[in-house]
C-alpha cells in the first residue's frame, strides 16, 4: 500500500490529502467552527473581516461556521445515499447474474426502463409526490442511482459466471451463497470499489444540484448547495463567497476522481 | 547486386511490462537470401514475432528495438524517416498476420484492401491491381475468384480469408514477405490448403519469406533454412533436412522428441463388462442450433478414449451432455449402469463426484483470487469432508503426485506459476474430489509442447497409479497417437468413426478420417508435396 | 437489405414501447401519492363534499386505465390538461418553452460537438503526450464541477466585472437571432463546458479502443501514411461509437439544461418544471417529465439506428 503511494502521481496525491482534510473538517466540525450552525449572529451580508472571517450570509449567519457544518451534513447524506445505492446495486446485480432466467430479465427490463428516464428529471417527478425531505431525497436517489451500480455488478460478475473455474464450483455442487461468497465477489470487488468513488461523485452533485435548486436538503440545515442558492445575488455584485460552497463541492469531487483515475489507471497497468 | 536480402544483427528489443524495460530478444543475428525461405520456430515468449516484425524496423505498441542493426538490401531500417520506412513497407516487404479475420478491416470490401496497397505505393493502376489480384485468388483456388473481392471480410470463412491475405502481401510482388503463424488457428484440413496457397505463391515471385511458427512439421514443408528460438536467444540454425535429422542442441532433441511419445497398448476390455459411461443416442442443441445428432458409444473403465474433430464437430458438446452441463434433448446417459440426471443441477453431491472436468485454459480455469490450498483443498473438503490438518494434508499428497514440491505451492496464487504448473493444478483439483472419470478438454492445446508432453506423461502415470478412465477431447491427433487406447472420429455433430487406436489409424479408413489423418502435418520436408500429389491424382 | 431494415424496425418498435411504458411510469407515480390529486390541491381540512366534487372534476372517479389512455391521447395532441396551481392550460405554459429550451440546447450542442470530438480525437491520437495529460486533468476537473458553479463563476466575471455578457438571459419578447446568441452566450458556454468534458473523455476511449484493433496495426504495416490510416482505416469503424457518445451525453446536456436555466433565470422548460416542484404542480411535472424523457428516448433512438446504419458488419449481412 505505502509503495503504491509512494509511486502515486501528484493528482493522486492531492486527492488523498484533499479528502483527509475533509474528514478532519468532517469529525471535528463542532470543534473547528467558530459560531454555531443555524444560529443569526451579525448583520446580514457581513463582509470579510476579523469577527466573521468570510463575512456572513442572507439571514446573518457566520458563513465560515455553515461551510465547516455543510462538510458534514452534504457529504454524509452523499455518502449514506451512495452506500444504499451500492448495497442495492450489487445485491440485485449479483442476484440476476448468478440465478439468470426470469429474474434477470425482470430486473433487467425494470432497470432499462428506469434508466430510460434522465435522472434529474424523473427525481424531480418522485420529489414532488414524495415531498421534499432528507429521507425521501436520499431514497429517491440511492434507487435511481443504483440502476448503474446493477448494470456494472451484473456485467462484471457476468464475466467470472463464463469463466470455466466459476463452472466448476458449479458443477461441484456449491451453494448459492458459496458461489457469490468465494468465486464472485473476490474478482468483482476491484472494479466496484472504482465504481464506489464514481458514483459517490455522481450522487454527491445530483444532491447539491437539488439542494440547489431548493428540493434537496431543506433549511436551516447548513447545505452547500442551499447555501449557494441563498447567496447567489451576492454574485452580481462582483462577490466569491456565494461561490465558496460551490467550490467546496467541486475540491472534493476532483480529489475522488483524482484517486478513482489513478486507482483505474494502476489497475488497467496491471492487466497488460 | 549482393545475394543477401536481410541482414539482421546483434538485434536487441524491449518491451514495457508495469514501468519498467524487459529485454524480449537478447542479441540475435538473421541472414536471409533472396527467394529463400527462413522458419523461426520457438515456444511461447520465444520471441519469433517480435523479431520478424524487426525485420520490418517495426515493434508493437510498447516495445522498442534498443539495439542492433536491421539491413535490407543495402537499406539500414533502423535509421530512416518515417515516411521512408512506410515507403518500403507493404511495398517491398509485406505482413501476413495470425487472425485475417482481426486483421482486415471490416469497413471495406476485400478488393479495396488489396488494391490500397499498390495504389498508395504508387506501384500500379487500381484497375491493373484488380486484375490481378482476380488472377491470384484463382491460382490459390478461392471460391468465385471474380466476386470475392467484393465482399466484406466478415462474409468469407476463415480459410478463405487467410488465403485472401496472403494474395494482398503480394500485390506488390514484395520482396520479403512476414508470415507471423498464418496457419495456427485453423483447422488441419482447411490448414493444408493455406499452406499449400503460400508454398505456391511464394515459388511462384521467389519470394523470401521469415515463416514463424510453433509447429515442427509446418515448418519443415515451408523453410529452407530454420532456426530456433529461445527466451529471446537463438539456439541453433541449420538448413531444414540437416535440422530434422541431426539437431545438435539439447533443447532442440528435446523439442523433436515430444512426437515420439506413446503410450503403451492395452488389453481390449473383457466381453460383458459394463462399461463405465454409456452415452445412448443422445441429440443435443444449444437453443435451437442443433449440436449432436443421434451420438451413442461407450467408454471403459481404465481407459482413455480421445474424441477428435475439428471446430464445431459437437466433441465437447458430447462432454458437456456427460457432465450434465447440456442436458440433451434426446437420449440418456449412463455412469455406472446408473442413469444419472439429465442436469447436474439435479445430481447428487456423489454423482457430482463421479465425473471432474480438466479445461483447455488454466487462466481461465483457476480463480486468480484464491490460494492453491483452497483450489485443491475445496473438493476435498466439501465431499470427502476433510477440514483443517486433515485437508491440508490432503492437499500436500496431491501436490506431491502432480510432481511439484507442496511447501513451495501450497500457499501460492495462480499468478505466481506458469501456464503448465497451473495445468498441474487444475488436475489436483479434479483429483481431490476421487472422481471415477474425468474429462480432459483440450488440456494441452494452449501449451508448449515440451510443457504439453509433461502433462500428457503425468496424466498417464496418474491413470496406471489410481486406475482413472479419461475422456480426452482433442483436435490434435499427435495428442490421440500419444496418449488414446481407443479414438471416436466426429464431424458436424455425428460419429464417423470409432474404434481402438491401432484399428482407427490403420487403413482402410472412411473418407473423412482418411482427409483428417492424411492432412495432419508430418515431420518428412516432402510431406505436402506428396499429400497434394496424390490429392490432385484422385481428382 | 431486408434483414438490416428488419433490424432497424425492431429498434424503433422496442423504442416506441420504451415510450409508452415510461409514460405509464410517469402517469401512474402520481397513483403513489398519499390520498389523491384531489385531496392534494384542497389540503387536509377540506370537506368530504368538496372533495368529491374536485374529483369527478378531474374525472379521478373514472377508472385508471381510461384516465391514462385520455391523459396519453391528449398529451400526444399537445393537450396535457390545466396546471393546478394556476388553472391555466399547459399547453400554453409549455409551448414557448419548450421552445426557447429546445433553442438553447441545439446552441449548446453545435459547439460543444465538434469541439469535444476534435478535442478527443486528437488526445487518442497524441496518447501520453503532454496536450494529452492535460486534456485528462483538465476534463477531469471540469467534470467534477457542478453545473451551477460555472454558470455562476462565468457570470462572476464576464458579467459582474467585464460586463461582457448580461448574466440573466432575458429573452422575452422580440428576439433577433444574434441578439439570442448574444444574451443566451453564458448558459450555452456553461453547458457547452460541462458537456464537452465528458464527451472528449469519452471519444479518446473510444478511440483508442479503436486504434488498438490488428486492422490497424496492419495498415501501418501496410506502409499507409498516418492521415490515410486515420481516415480510411479508423474513421468508418469509429462512426458508430462516436454517435453514441454524442446521443450519450445529450442525456447530460438535458439534465443540465435545467440547472442553467434556472442560474440564468432563462424562460425554458428546465426553469418551469422546477418551479412546478416547488408549487407541487403535479400535472405540469407530468407534462414537463413526459416531453423531456420522449426527447431522451428519441435521442437514443436515433443513435441506436444511426449506429447501426454505419456499422460494416451490420450493413452486409452473410
Amino acid at each position: 500500500m505505502w509503495n503504491d503511494l509512494k509511486k502515486a502521481p501528484l493528482t493522486a496525491w492531492f486527492g488523498i490529502v484533499t479528502i483527509a482534510f475533509y474528514i478532519v473538517l468532517i469529525i471535528f466540525a463542532d470543534v473547528l467552527a467558530p459560531f454555531d450552525e443555524t444560529s443569526i449572529v451579525g448583520r446580514k451580508f457581513e463582509p470579510w473581516g476579523a469577527e466573521f472571517l468570510l463575512g456572513t450570509d442572507n439571514l446573518g449567519r457566520d458563513m465560515l461556521s455553515r461551510l465547516i457544518y455543510g462538510a458534514r451534513n452534504t457529504v454524509s447524506i452523499a455518502l449514506v445515499t451512495t452506500m444504499i445505492t451500492f448495497a442495492l446495486g450489487v445485491f440485485m446485480g449479483l442476484m440476476a447474474a448468478t440465478l439468470g432466467g426470469w429474474l434477470d430479465q425482470l430486473i433487467s427490463r425494470l432497470v432499462d426502463v428506469l434508466m430510460s428516464i434522465p435522472m434529474l428529471i424523473f427525481a424531480l417527478l418522485l420529489l414532488t409526490i414524495f415531498g421534499t425531505n432528507v429521507v425521501s431525497l436520499v431514497l429517491v436517489i440511492a434507487i435511481l442511482d443504483s440502476t448503474r451500480v446493477f448494470r456494472l455488478a451484473r456485467a462484471v460478475a457476468m464475466d467470472v459466471i463464463v469463466m470455466d473455474f466459476f463452472e466448476a464450483a458449479q458443477l461441484r455442487g456449491e451453494g448459492l451463497l458459496w458461489q457469490i461468497r468465494r468465486e464472485i465477489l473476490p474478482n468483482v470487488m476491484p472494479p466496484l470499489i472504482a465504481e464506489f468513488g464514481l458514483r459517490f461523485c455522481f450522487v454527491f452533485l445530483v444532491i447539491s444540484a437539488l439542494s440547489f435548486l431548493g428540493l434537496g436538503i431543506q433549511p436551516p440545515t447548513a447545505d452547500w448547495g442551499s447555501m449557494v442558492r441563498d447567496n447567489a445575488t451576492l454574485i452580481t455584485f462582483g462577490e466569491v463567497t456565494p461561490l465558496l460552497p460551490a467550490a467546496a463541492i467541486a475540491w472534493l469531487t476532483i480529489a475522488v476522481n483524482f484517486v478513482v483515475d489513478w486507482k483505474l489507471h494502476q489497475a488497467s497497468g496491471l492487466k497488460s | 547486386m549482393s545475394d543477401i536480402l536481410l541482414d539482421i544483427k546483434g538485434l536487441k528489443v524491449e518491451g514495457k511490462s508495469a514501468d519498467t524495460w524487459q529485454q524480449i530478444i537478447n542479441g540475435v543475428d538473421l541472414t536471409l537470401n533472396r527467394g529463400e525461405v527462413i522458419g523461426l520456430i520457438g515456444e511461447s515468449g520465444a520471441g519469433k514475432s517480435t523479431l520478424g516484425l524487426a525485420a520490418m524496423g517495426y515493434a508493437h505498441d510498447g516495445c522498442r528495438i534498443s539495439g542492433g542493426s536491421v539491413n535490407f538490401d543495402g537499406i539500414d531500417l533502423l535509421n530512416l524517416s518515417s515516411a521512408q520506412s512506410r515507403g518500403l513497407r507493404g511495398k517491398r516487404i509485406a505482413y501476413v498476420a495470425q487472425s485475417a479475420a482481426a486483421s482486415f478491416n471490416p469497413a471495406h470490401r476485400i478488393i479495396d484492401q488489396y488494391t490500397e496497397g499498390p495504389v498508395v505505393h504508387k506501384v500500379k493502376g487500381r484497375t491493373e491491381a484488380k486484375k490481378e489480384a482476380e488472377v491470384l485468388f484463382e491460382k490459390l483456388q478461392l471460391p468465385n475468384p471474380h466476386t470475392i473481392g467484393f465482399r466484406y471480410p466478415h462474409q468469407v470463412s476463415g480459410g478463405q480469408l487467410q488465403r485472401a491475405m496472403t494474395v494482398m502481401a503480394m500485390s506488390c510482388k514484395p520482396d520479403l514477405i512476414i508470415f507471423d503463424e498464418p496457419t495456427t488457428a485453423l483447422d488441419v484440413t482447411t490448414q493444408i490448403e493455406v499452406l499449400s496457397a503460400i508454398r505456391n505463391i511464394v515459388d511462384e515471385f521467389n519470394t523470401a519469406a521469415i515463416y514463424i511458427t510453433h509447429d515442427l512439421a509446418v515448418v519443415a514443408q515451408m523453410a529452407d533454412r530454420i532456426k530456433i528460438l529461445l527466451k529471446g536467444d537463438q539456439v541453433e540454425e541449420a538448413p531444414t533436412a540437416e535440422m530434422l535429422d541431426a539437431p545438435q542442441e539439447e533443447y532442440t532433441k528435446s523439442l523433436w522428441a515430444v512426437r515420439s511419445l506413446k503410450s503403451p497398448i492395452k488389453p481390449a476390455p473383457a466381453k460383458g463388462d459394463v462399461p463405465l459411461i454409456q452415452v445412448q443416442g443422445v441429440t443435443a442443441a444449444y437453443g435451437k442450433v442443433p449440436v449432436l445428432h443421434d451420438v451413442s458409444f461407450d467408454i471403459h473403465k481404465g481407459r482413455t478414449v480421445a474424441v477428435v474433430g475439428e471446430s464445431g464437430s459437437g466433441k465437447s458438446t458430447a462432454a458437456r451432455v456427460i457432465a450434465g452441463l447440456l442436458p440433451p434433448s434426446e437420449g440418456q446417459v449412463l455412469i455406472g449402469g446408473e442413469a444419472f440426471p439429465t442436469h447436474f443441477k439435479q445430481r447428487s453431491k456423489a454423482q457430482l463426484q463421479q465425473v471432474q472436468m480438466i479445461y483447455q485454459m488454466a487462466d481461465t480455469a483457476l480463480n486468480p483470487k484464491q490460494k492453491i490450498s483452497e483450489i485443491i483443498g475445496r473438493p476435498a473438503e466439501y465431499y470427502l469432508d476433510l477440514k483443517g490438518k486433515a485437508a491440508r494434508e490432503r492437499v500436500r499428497d496431491l501436490l506431491f503426485q502432480i510432481e511439484l514440491e507442496p511447501d513451495q505451492f501450497i500457499d501460492r496464487y495462480p499468478s505466481e506459476l506458469s501456464g503448465g504448473q497451473k495445468q498441474r493444478i487444475g488436475i489436483a483439483r479434479a483429483l481431490a474430489a476421487e472422481p471415477s472419470f474425468i474429462i480432459c478438454d483440450e488440456v494441452t492445446s494452449a501449451l508448449d509442447q515440451l510443457v504439453a508432453e509433461g502433462i500428457l506423461r503425468l496424466l498417464q502415470k496418474l491413470q496406471g497409479d489410481l486406475d482413472l478412465t479419461y475422456m480426452f477431447i482433442t483436435h490434435d491427433l499427435a495428442t490421440v497417437r500419444a496418449i488414446a487406447d481407443d479414438v471416436i472420429v466426429m464431424k458436424d455433430g455425428a460419429l464417423v468413426e470409432m474404434g481402438s487406436r491401432e484399428d482407427i489409424f490403420a487403413p482402410p479408413h472412411p473418407d473423412y478420417t482418411e482427409l483428417l489423418l492424411s492432412s495432419v502435418p508430418q515431420m518428412d520436408p516432402n510431406w505436402l508435396t506428396t499429400v497434394l500429389n496424390g490429392r490432385a491424382q484422385e481428382r | 437489405m431486408i434483414a438490416l431494415i428488419q433490424l432497424i424496425l425492431s429498434r424503433v418498435a422496442l423504442g416506441l414501447l420504451t415510450l409508452l411504458i415510461v409514460s405509464a411510469v410517469i402517469f401512474l407515480s402520481v397513483e403513489l401519492l398519499p390520498g389523491d390529486l384531489a385531496q392534494e390541491i384542497l389540503g387536509q381540512r377540506a370537506t368530504e363534499e368538496s372533495v368529491a366534487a374536485m374529483r369527478r372534476d378531474l374525472g379521478l372517479d373514472r377508472p385508471l386505465i381510461e384516465r391514462y389512455v385520455s391523459w396519453l391521447g391528449g398529451a400526444l395532441r399537445g393537450d396535457f390538461g390545466v396546471s393546478l396551481a394556476n388553472g391555466r392550460a399547459i399547453q400554453d405554459l409549455i409551448g414557448e418553452r419548450f421552445i426557447n429550451t429546445l433553442l438553447l440546447a441545439a446552441y449548446t450542442a453545435s459547439i460543444a460537438v465538434p469541439v469535444a470530438i476534435s478535442l478527443g480525437l486528437a488526445a487518442a491520437l497524441y496518447r501520453n503526450s503532454i496536450f494529452d495529460r492535460m486534456v485528462n486533468v483538465t476534463t477531469l476537473i471540469t467534470i467534477s464541477f457542478p453545473e451551477f458553479f460555472v454558470g455562476y463563476i462565468l457570470i462572476l466575471f464576464l458579467s459582474s466585472k467585464l460586463g461582457w455578457f448580461p448574466g440573466i438571459s432575458n429573452i422575452r419578447g422580440d428576439v433577433g437571432f444574434f441578439e439570442f446568441l448574444y444574451k443566451t452566450f453564458l448558459p450555452a458556454l456553461t453547458l457547452t463546458l460541462v458537456i464537452t468534458a465528458h464527451m472528449m473523455r469519452m471519444t479518446r476511449a473510444a478511440i483508442i479502443n479503436l486504434l488498438a484493433r490488428p486492422y490497424i496495426e496492419m495498415a501501418d504495416l501496410k506502409g499507409m501514411p498516418r492521415r490515410r490510416i486515420i481516415l480510411k482505416h479508423a474513421l468508418p469503424n469509429a462512426l458508430a461509437p462516436i454517435i453514441n457518445v454524442i446521443a450519450l451525453n445529450m442525456a447530460y446536456l438535458i439534465t443540465g439544461v435545467v440547472l442553467v436555466e434556472v442560474v440564468f433565470v432563462y424562460p425554458g422548460l428546465g426553469q418551469l418544471l422546477v418551479d412546478s416542484v416547488s408549487k407541487r404542480d403535479v400535472t405540469v411535472v407530468q407534462a414537463a417529465c413526459l416531453i423531456f424523457a420522449s426527447v431522451y428516448i428519441i435521442l437514443n433512438l436515433t443513435a441506436d439506428v444511426l449506429s447501426i446504419v454505419t456499422n460494416p458488419r451490420l450493413m452486409h449481412k452473410k
